[in-house]
């Protein structure tokens, strides 16, 4: 177990180093050059050169990266060229928010899907097994901006509920904080909890087909029973995975809802310095994205032999 | 008997949205006490019955009629799931067929029984740790202690499924039925289970409705036989009645097919069709009777005439003229040489840990010596794990031995080039043992059976004529040609399976468990077909099997294997009269044999 | 994307549960496949229906629009649904259904090229790394392919595709090739299990044992029996593609003006939520209607094609 903890510690640094390669790598793909992008095409050969200088752009590829990563090592993302502030404390402050409202959602969604799933399993053959699939399948197919946008016209345009949107930290005041997550939370999570729903669906009649649950009805227990005390743990080991990939394309995902309801998440940052050409704020909030993902995979990968006896002697 | 354990009354069971019924009508009773054996091959609704009187009947089966038991009034049948939870495990119990997946994968041994006594609450709480000891050593369970703490995939297929006797006979059902509880295990395993079954039942004084397709299995343990056929039962009564006076058409056929001490005329196993001359299982009588009765079919088996040479065809090159140039070869040559030598082969396997860190190797095979004559039939007997299949791969050109010499016909396999590999693999053809998984589900039987002649550089005209040759020869007609896998049963697929194999006319077949997976009726048809096809084509065959009377039918010579090694050797008759090892011993001894277990019938019953 | 449509197809394979619908076959073979066929015709068919329902918006954009696109009516604007314009006009009074006519090019223009990427590409790594893990000296090939597997699935499409977009000036062409580098792990994954299935098969044993060549084998066994796995895959990665288009072009970093897109037409609509949310109506409905296609059809196909049902077979 704790070789397997390792080995899955050293794919995941050796993922991470290879990310930030390909990250600058892409980064110093660009047509000219940052100092370039940051000054617009109208700018004189000696402003580039100046700017050049001041970041050290006219060093060799190979030590600004590692000027790079080693600055991230220590917490340093660097300075913008285009507006010339730090970069880290836009990327923490704007990283809590974006955290904030991705583990509500994926909170949200579990919470939803795992009962819906289960029943819509055990009531298969039921309308209400039908129609939970049926509504899941449908709730797929919408995307999380249109979800926001119907919920907006409904919830805070119509009845006017819920602010349609802005951000409230909540020591500035935990109720409008709530009340100003709750929409961009709810439409992450519908969208999630549907496809959640789906996979706890088909994991839940996957267990139920096995000969342990039959086994446990033979010892004495009822369909339903069986299926809470031995189907769930069982069908918990694949949707555990699925859970970690949406955590995962739910944080880019987030980058949408931040958009729509003016959040300062880390993925409005990433528009605005897309926006702005701004390629070193781009580089470090990419690579904090990247991170994160990994940091949910390698969550899961240990997770689930901690559940699985099976896998864990195999490890 | 003032009233039965268990009575059944016209069971019909229905899929839903079906018009006919998978299970017609079926009544049967059970005595306190008694212990009735269900048989049928697959499809004979069996298992139906045995599901429905435990409630487990999948929810699209609808079933009629009515199912009492003893201590519950009314039918079962119409029971919710809560009155059935009850009754099960406390009144009546079953142990299922696959002991791999029976057990929860993520909960302690210990736990899982521990369970099915919290549940029934019979026991009290304090006392469970102690019952669940017992429980398992009750059942034999080597270190009970321990095994406790185990989780399922740290045990073996036979303590698994004591397991599930010790789970299913902790509250002291008065019923227990087994639905072939020894199919998937070893047959050295098979027959301590059996044994264990049946003192754990007799122990409790329990009922017991014994589901299986193994006819001698049943005879050793049960009083009444009960037999299916489509979901029908077509025969009831007593073990020995059933066994030496059948009275339904399919029981005799049943019985004479899986009777692979008793031959036709023709020197073949019975099949559902010719069982009528059956006389019923030879009992033995007196010592050595059997083995002489046997003797004259035996020199009729001896290698033909018409002997090929050791040499391989492509050592000559194959070629599409490769089919005449072999007519011309068959001409009658005695070769001294033995066709196939094995020296000293050893297979090691080296398992990699993740980046290679920890390394372990795996001994499959450890110095193996054995030859085969051109024309001689080799048994190759051995329970799983014993490196049978590992030597054929070698013998096939698909697996290389780690140290030791091999050679079949010319050519050195150990050392053998792409081009030699091809002419030994032209010249060795393998039947496998899954009828379902060897075949591509998405080739045409024409197409499947075409596949060595194409590889062969064999024309497309001469290639369809002789697929159709060859299918007519496996007794499938010509309409097979366009057809997929799956229209086909399973002892059709081992045909042409066993077709595709000797298409481009190998000298050499191996047959790697080819009827293990077929019901019996099937299983002597194919065992049939093969003799005949190894008579036809001069073969020389190698045949693998975990089941003694197969080989001690087919094969004139034998090797026993156990752990990656020949435990003894030679011809079938000798090894089976007089076995010199131990293991050998112990094998022989527990493969089920009709007549055996007859003959002990009366001692099981009288030892109650 | 934070849409990870159903299935199988999921990247990290332990996961791939598949929702077959056939419960304990058992013996009765023939009632229950024809049962279970019915029923994927309904996901089947449904799902058909709208992809050729968007198909045909598409080509029929090529020869006729009620309007053309870049028709500017500034006394028609924001109109609701009326017989002019059946789906009402946008603030400039251009007609909405000529754009939504003309999104659905960008849409499938997207998806198709996005998913030719992935599975051009997807697919034979995964067959390659397959072939190679059956081989003792190959499993560091396999893995190392493997790895650069998962690493690439740290990159969810839409991450890449704003990275393409901050790297390469935003644009269809970029969101095309990042969605589509974004899909190659999906489609290895798959292509990878079905030939390691098929590979570790009997029937290959018996190809190999009758002298068959690699690629003899790959060709005859491994992709006839992969081909309805790699199909599914694609239909799932085409809703997942229609979604990234859809979700950049919201956020500018897509399509750009003027080519007509629905997720820009619904970013547009934004602005006019409180007064016309009509608008955010049609491109909306679209976007979901292509996506609950595809998905449909990859759910009727996977049935048809799951290797579980196959095997049940007769």
């Amino acid at each position: 177990m704790l070789n397997y903890a390792l080995s899955r510690a050293t794919q995941f640094a050796l993922s991470l180093i290879f990310a930030s390669v390909v990250v600058f790598a892409l980064m110093s793909l660009l047509p000219g050059n940052a100092a370039q992008v940051a000054l617009g095409t109208n700018a004189t050969p000696e402003a580039v050169a100046a700017l050049e200088a001041q970041y050290g752009l006219d060093r060799p590829p190979v030590i600004r990266y590692f000027d790079w990563v080693l600055g991230m090592l220590g917490g340093d993302f660097g300075t913008s060229y285009v507006t010339g502030a730090e970069i880290t404390p836009v990327i923490v402050s704007s990283v809590q928010v974006t955290a904030i409202l991705v583990i509500a959602a994926i909170a949200l969604s579990v919470v939803i899907a795992v009962p819906l799933g289960t029943f819509a399993a055990l009531e298969q053959r039921n309308w209400i097994g039908v129609t939970i699939s049926a509504a899941s399948q449908i709730g797929i197919a919408i995307p999380n901006f249109l979800a926001a946008i119907i919920l907006v016209i409904v919830f805070s345009l119509t009845l006017g509920w819920f602010p349609s949107q802005g951000w409230m930290a909540p020591i500035e005041g935990f109720g409008g904080f709530l009340l100003r997550l709750v929409l961009p939370v709810v439409s992450l999570a519908l969208v999630q909890a549907a496809i959640l729903t789906r996979y706890v669906r088909s994991a839940v009649l996957d267990v139920m087909r096995e000969d342990f649950i039959r086994t446990a009805r033979a010892k004495g227990l009822t369909r339903t029973k069986a299926l809470f005390v031995h189907g769930l743990r069982n069908a918990a080991i694949p949707v555990i995975t699925v859970a970690g990939v949406q955590l995962a394309t739910l944080l880019v995902g987030a980058v949408i809802i931040e958009q729509i309801f003016v959040l300062p998440g880390i993925g409005s940052e990433l528009v605005r310095a897309v926006a702005n050409r701004d390629l070193v704020a781009v580089q470090g909030i990419v690579m904090v994205l990247v991170l994160l993902v990994l940091i949910i995979n390698l969550v899961v990968d240990i997770l689930v032999p901690v559940i699985d006896p099976r896998i864990r002697s195999a490890a | 008997m003032p009233e039965n354990l268990l009575e059944v009354r016209n069971l019909t069971i229905t899929p839903a949205g079906a018009e006919t019924p998978v299970l017609h009508d079926v009544s049967l009773s059970l005595a306190s006490g008694e212990r009735v054996g269900l048989i049928g091959e697959s499809g004979s609704g069996k298992s139906l019955t045995a599901q429905s009187v435990m409630g487990l009947l999948p929810e699209e089966l609808h079933a009629q009629g009515q199912v009492s038991l003893a201590g519950h009034d009314g039918n079962l049948l119409d029971a919710d799931e809560r009155t059935m939870a009850a009754l099960r495990s406390d009144i009546v119990s079953m142990v299922f067929q696959e002991p791999m997946s029976a057990l929860n994968p993520l909960m302690r041994i210990g736990d899982q029984i521990a369970e099915v006594l919290r549940i029934h609450g019979k026991v009290p709480r304090t006392q469970i740790p102690a019952r669940v000891l017992a429980l398992l050593s009750d059942v034999h369970m080597p270190d009970p202690d321990s095994a406790r703490y185990a989780f399922p995939h740290q045990m073996s297929g036979g303590q698994r499924q004591r397991v599930m006797l010790a789970i299913a006979l902790a509250n002291s059902p008065r019923l227990l039925i087994c639905d072939e509880p020894t199919t998937a295990l070893d047959v050295t395993v098979q027959r301590r289970m059996l044994d264990l079954i049946a003192e754990r039942v007799a122990a409790v004084h329990a009922g017991m409705l014994f589901i299986t397709h193994d006819l001698a299995v049943v005879a050793g343990v049960c009083d009444r036989v009960i037999v299916m056929y489509r979901g029908r039962i077509v025969e009831t009564g007593p073990v020995d009645r059933i066994f030496s006076a059948p009275e339904h058409e399919y029981t005799r056929g049943l019985l004479a097919s899986s009777d692979l001490e008793a031959t036709d005329d023709h020197g073949r196993l019975f099949t559902l069709k010719t069982a009528l001359a059956y006389t019923g299982p030879r009992m033995p009588t007196a010592e050595g009777g059997e083995g002489r009765a046997l003797a004259p079919d035996d020199e009729r088996r001896d290698p033909s005439p018409a002997q090929r040479t050791g040499s391989l065809r492509a050592a000559r090159g194959g070629g599409a003229d490769g089919a005449r140039e072999k007519e011309d070869r068959a001409a009658p040559v005695r070769d001294s040489a033995p066709l196939i030598e094995v020296s000293d082969v050893s297979r090691v396997f080296r398992a990699r840990g993740m980046f290679g860190r920890r390394r372990s190797a795996v001994t499959a095979l450890g110095g193996i010596d054995f030859t085969v004559a051109a024309g001689e039939r080799l048994g190759i007997v051995g329970e799983s794990g014993s490196g049978k299949s590992t030597l054929l791969n070698i013998l096939s050109g698909l697996d290389r031995p780690t140290t030791g010499r091999v050679r079949v016909g010319d050519i050195r396999v150990e050392a053998a080039s792409a081009r030699a590999l091809r002419a030994l693999r032209e010249n060795l053809q393998i039947v496998f043992q899954d009828p379902f998984a060897s075949l591509d589900p998405r080739m045409r039987v024409a197409d499947i059976v075409a596949e060595p002649l194409i590889a062969a550089g064999v024309g497309q005209d001469e290639r369809l004529s002789r697929v159709e040759e060859m299918l007519d020869a496996v007794d499938l007609d010509a309409k097979s040609l366009r057809r997929y896998p799956h229209q086909f049963s399973g002892g059709q697929r081992q045909r042409i399976s066993i077709a595709r194999a000797l298409v481009n006319r190998p000298q050499i077949l191996v047959a790697d468990e080819p009827v293990s997976a077929l019901d019996v009726s099937v299983r002597a048809q194919v065992l049939n077909l093969l003799t005949d096809l190894v008579d036809e084509y001069a073969l020389t065959l190698l045949f693998v099997s975990h089941d003694l009377g197969v080989v001690k039918h087919l094969c004139s010579e034998v090797i026993v294997m156990k752990d990656g090694a020949i435990v003894e050797s030679g011809a079938t008759d000798d090894i089976y009269a007089n076995p010199q090892e131990e293991y050998t011993r112990r094998l022989i001894a527990a493969t089920p044999s009709l007549a055996e277990a007859l003959a002990a019938g009366g001692r099981v019953e009288s030892g109650i | 994307m934070s849409h990870r449509p159903t299935g199988a197809q999921n990247p990290r394979d332990a996961a791939g549960v598949a929702a077959p619908p056939a419960t304990a076959a058992m013996a009765m073979g023939p009632t229950e496949s024809r049962r279970s066929a019915l029923r994927l015709n309904a996901s089947m068919v449904i799902g058909a229906v709208l992809v050729v329902l968007i198909l045909g918006l598409a080509l029929v954009s090529f020869f006729w629009t009620p309007y053309d696109p870049g028709e500017i009516d500034p006394v028609a604007r924001l109109q609701s649904g009326s017989l002019d314009h059946p789906f009402g006009t946008d603030k400039f009074g251009r007609d909405t259904l000529t754009w939504v006519m003309y999104g659905a090019r960008i849409t499938l223009l997207v998806g198709v090229v996005a998913v030719g990427i992935a599975l051009l590409i997807g697919t034979p790594i995964g067959i390659i790394a397959a072939i190679f893990a059956k081989q003792p000296w190959g499993i560091w090939i396999d893995a190392v392919i493997m790895r650069a597997n998962d690493i690439l699935l740290a990159f969810p499409a839409l991450l890449l595709a704003i990275v393409f977009a901050a790297v390469f000036s935003p644009g269809t062409g970029p969101a095309m090739v990042a969605v589509g580098i974004a899909a190659i792990p999906g489609f290895a994954r798959v292509a990878r299990s079905g030939t390691l299935q098929v590979l570790g098969s009997e029937y290959v044993r018996a190809a190999k044992a009758s002298n068959r060549g690699a690629p003899a084998i790959a060709a005859v066994h491994v992709l006839p029996n992969i081909a309805g796995m790699v199909i599914v895959q694609a239909s799932v990665a085409f809703a997942i593609s229609v979604l990234a288009e859809a979700g950049l072009s919201f956020l500018g970093l897509g399509t750009q003006a003027p080519v007509p897109s629905w997720g820009r037409m619904l970013q547009e609509s934004q602005q006019f939520l409180s007064t016309h949310p009509e608008l955010a109506l049609w491109p909306g409905v679209f976007i979901a209607l292509a996506v609950l296609g595809f998905n449909l059809l990859g759910d009727g196909l996977r049935d048809r094609f799951d290797p579980k049902m196959e095997a049940r077979g007769a």
